[in-house]
């Protein structure tokens, strides 16, 4: 006898029930098929639009393009002339922060070329001469240059300097050029940026050695 | 023709073609401000004139300025194999007609040279003697009889311009756009005639000048014909081939239709042609439904307010001041058309070549048809009615008056108050930039870069 095989019968899925939206469109009805009401209402929402953006115009009562750019009316920023504030946050063009006495506060510890996805930041340290108190302490950046057109704006120099050296808190974006060498910033120009408050030192505290606030060890070992 | 004729012909010559042609010029400025106004944009107001450490912006009028320069000094190009007697004429032959539509368009009161001081006798016409001095001019450049008819014909050559275009540019697209243009504008012409058929039965006559002087003595025509003007406004506007018919130059379908191919003044032509059509219509729309030069109550003597029999004010002014407030009123409302359609354009959608057709043969044709009978029904009637009626019909068209005078500096006035009230506004500060700009007083406040 002749297995017959087993008769399996799936049980058939309901298919779900198609999910309908109906969208109604404008009524038909006189007032919208005879076209004119439409049209007059057309004008008319154009007309608001004018004349609430001429009064704002003359009397130069345009909503703020920031603070108020849901409102009614030209939000436009006249690019060049005026532009969108950044956000504090804002990661810009980069600076070396420098000391009280104008150094920059880099001690060359390559840490932020290291840590560059881009390694577009190239430093060349040297060593501070015999008889200056830095000298064991710190070196100093004899080059220090960052092609700006490598720069992926990461952030992860500013986070990886242990020395608040290096800032990107200019509030200036990224300026194009016309060509590639223009984009190779080197130190005295990185050193010229200050931030937003035209601030070119940093507000964190540098103690410097041999200063009695240097927490660290000195030239003698001693605390 | 005296001396005297020819040198009042030039002049009116001069007036009419240097309104339209600025106006159509300005258009062009009023097109993209307008536009950009109520777009919520502040459109283009960079073209600058630089005098020293001045700089001369003027609202980006001289944006207007600018195209005109660039017309001139572009490259003049043409197709290799077009046409190119027909490829030359054709934009001539776009602007010549518009600006021959002029010639028979009043835009004032006959004026009575040797009486301007004086005050003149509501009706009838000032004596032309040459011998005494006394002069007649009529404020329109050529007192033809045919009036309206001329305008027919002469607007009839835009069709043969644009499907000249269209046809001698060895281009599909330019072809297309010919065809559509030459279909589209015969349809409309018909329509155009049509509406005017019933308000020319009101007015007893074929002539501009004419038509106006009725409407000073009754009503403003968009009152006695109120849909013969919805079809007049709706058919001129398919005749300048702007939005909502601008299907012979659909950009997103055709390039620019039948002016594909032309470059430099010739395209410059084309152009300002299309804005001056803008200003013929509305010099016709006034003339014919808006009163013309008429103002309301003023009429050849002064001013009179009367309500049917009843006169209610009258106060004589002198000659000249009424003919100049009739030019003045005249220019001024035919600016106010000219923003209207411009608001019109910038209002609605581009029709569908389907749609457009079925409108022009199946709703405006018919629609003017039944104007007409209608017309002539009511006209009979009140005809025949008696007295009584005829008075309640004066009575009526006095209050047209009415209404005019006072809705008008109703606008301005609500206008005025619309300005000077106080806009509120809210604030949302989204985003850390905004809390930066809203805690430095705003972000015109702030140094913006901060």
């Amino acid at each position: 006898m002749a297995k017959t095989p087993m008769a399996v019968t799936f049980p058939k899925k309901t298919p779900a029930p198609v999910k309908t939206v109906t969208v109604s469109g404008p009524a038909r009805d006189f007032s919208t098929q005879s076209y004119i009401p439409e049209v007059i209402r057309g004008v008319s929402v154009s007309m608001q639009h004018f004349f609430s953006n001429w009064k704002d115009m003359l009397r130069g009562e345009r909503p703020d393009p920031v603070t108020q750019r849901l409102d009614r009316g030209i939000t436009t920023i006249s690019y060049p002339e005026q532009k969108r504030p950044y956000p504090e946050r804002f990661r810009g063009l980069h600076r070396l922060t420098v000391r009280d006495n104008g150094d920059p506060r880099c001690v060359a510890c390559l840490c932020c070329s290291t840590a560059c996805p881009a390694q577009c930041i190239y430093i060349e340290a040297g060593e501070y001469p015999e008889g200056d108190p830095r000298r064991g302490h710190e070196r100093f950046p004899v080059k220090f240059v960052i092609d700006e057109l490598r720069c992926i704006f990461c952030g992860y120099c500013v986070e990886a300097c242990p020395c608040d050296a290096i800032r990107m808190d200019t509030g200036v974006h990224p300026v194009p050029y016309d060509s590639r060498d223009q984009f190779i910033y080197k130190k005295d120009l990185l050193m010229s940026f200050a931030d937003r408050s035209g601030d070119r030192r940093d507000h964190n505290p540098r103690h410097e050695a041999g200063d009695p606030t240097h927490p660290g060890l000195d030239r003698e070992h001693k605390h | 023709m005296t001396g005297k004729e020819v040198l009042f012909t030039v002049l009116k010559v001069a007036i009419m073609i240097g309104f339209t042609l600025n106006l159509g010029g300005l258009l062009t400025w009023a097109d993209r401000r307008q536009s950009s106004m109520i777009q919520d944009r502040i459109g283009p107001n960079r073209a600058v004139i630089k005098i020293g450490k001045f700089e001369l912006r003027v609202w980006g009028l001289l944006h207007t300025a600018a195209d005109g320069v660039k017309f001139f000094f572009k490259e003049d190009f043409m197709p290799p194999r077009a046409d190119r007697v027909l490829f030359s004429i054709a934009p001539m032959l776009a602007v010549a007609s518009v600006l021959a539509m002029l010639a028979v368009v009043p835009f004032g009161d006959t004026l009575c040279i040797a009486q301007w001081k004086d005050v003149v006798p509501r009706s009838g016409v000032c004596s032309s003697d040459p011998a005494s001095g006394a002069y007649a001019i009529e404020l329109m450049i050529a007192p033809l009889a045919a009036g309206i008819l001329y305008v027919f014909a002469v607007a009839g050559q835009g069709i043969i311009a644009a499907a000249m275009a269209g046809a001698s540019s060895d281009n599909k697209f330019s072809l297309m756009g010919g065809l559509r243009a030459a279909s589209q504008m015969v349809s409309y012409e018909v329509t155009l005639g049509l509406s005017l058929i019933a308000a020319m039965m009101l007015y007893g006559t074929v002539r501009l000048d004419v038509m106006v002087q009725w409407q000073a003595e009754h009503a403003w025509g968009i009152f006695a014909q109120p849909i013969a003007f919805v079809l007049f406004f709706a058919a001129s506007v398919a005749e300048s081939k702007r939005i909502p018919f601008d299907l012979p130059e659909a950009e997103s379908e055709l390039v620019s239709g039948y002016f594909t191919e032309y470059s430099g003044m010739k395209f410059g032509m084309f152009y300002l042609a299309e804005y001056m059509e803008v200003v013929t219509s509305s010099l016709l729309i006034v003339t014919i439904f808006l009163g013309g030069w008429a103002l309301p109550f003023i009429h050849r003597d002064g001013v009179t307010v009367a309500l049917g029999d009843h006169l209610l004010f009258h106060k004589d002014l002198p000659h000249a001041l009424v003919i100049g407030l009739g030019v003045l009123g005249f220019f001024g409302k035919v600016v106010v058309t000219c923003l209207l359609q411009t608001f019109v354009r910038w209002s609605l959608p581009r029709f569908r070549y389907d749609q457009l057709m079925r409108l022009g043969w199946r709703i405006l044709l018919p629609a003017s048809l039944a104007n007409i009978f209608v017309t002539g029904v009511v006209w009979l009637a009140l005809e025949n009615a008696g007295e009584g009626v005829a008075g309640s019909v004066k009575i009526a068209a006095d209050v047209t008056q009415f209404v005019v005078a006072l809705t008008v500096p109703l606008v301005v006035l609500r206008l005025i108050v619309g300005y000077f009230t106080p806009t509120s506004r809210g604030t949302w500060l989204v985003g850390s930039s905004a809390t930066m700009a809203a805690g430095q007083g705003g972000t015109k406040a702030s140094p913006m870069q901060a």
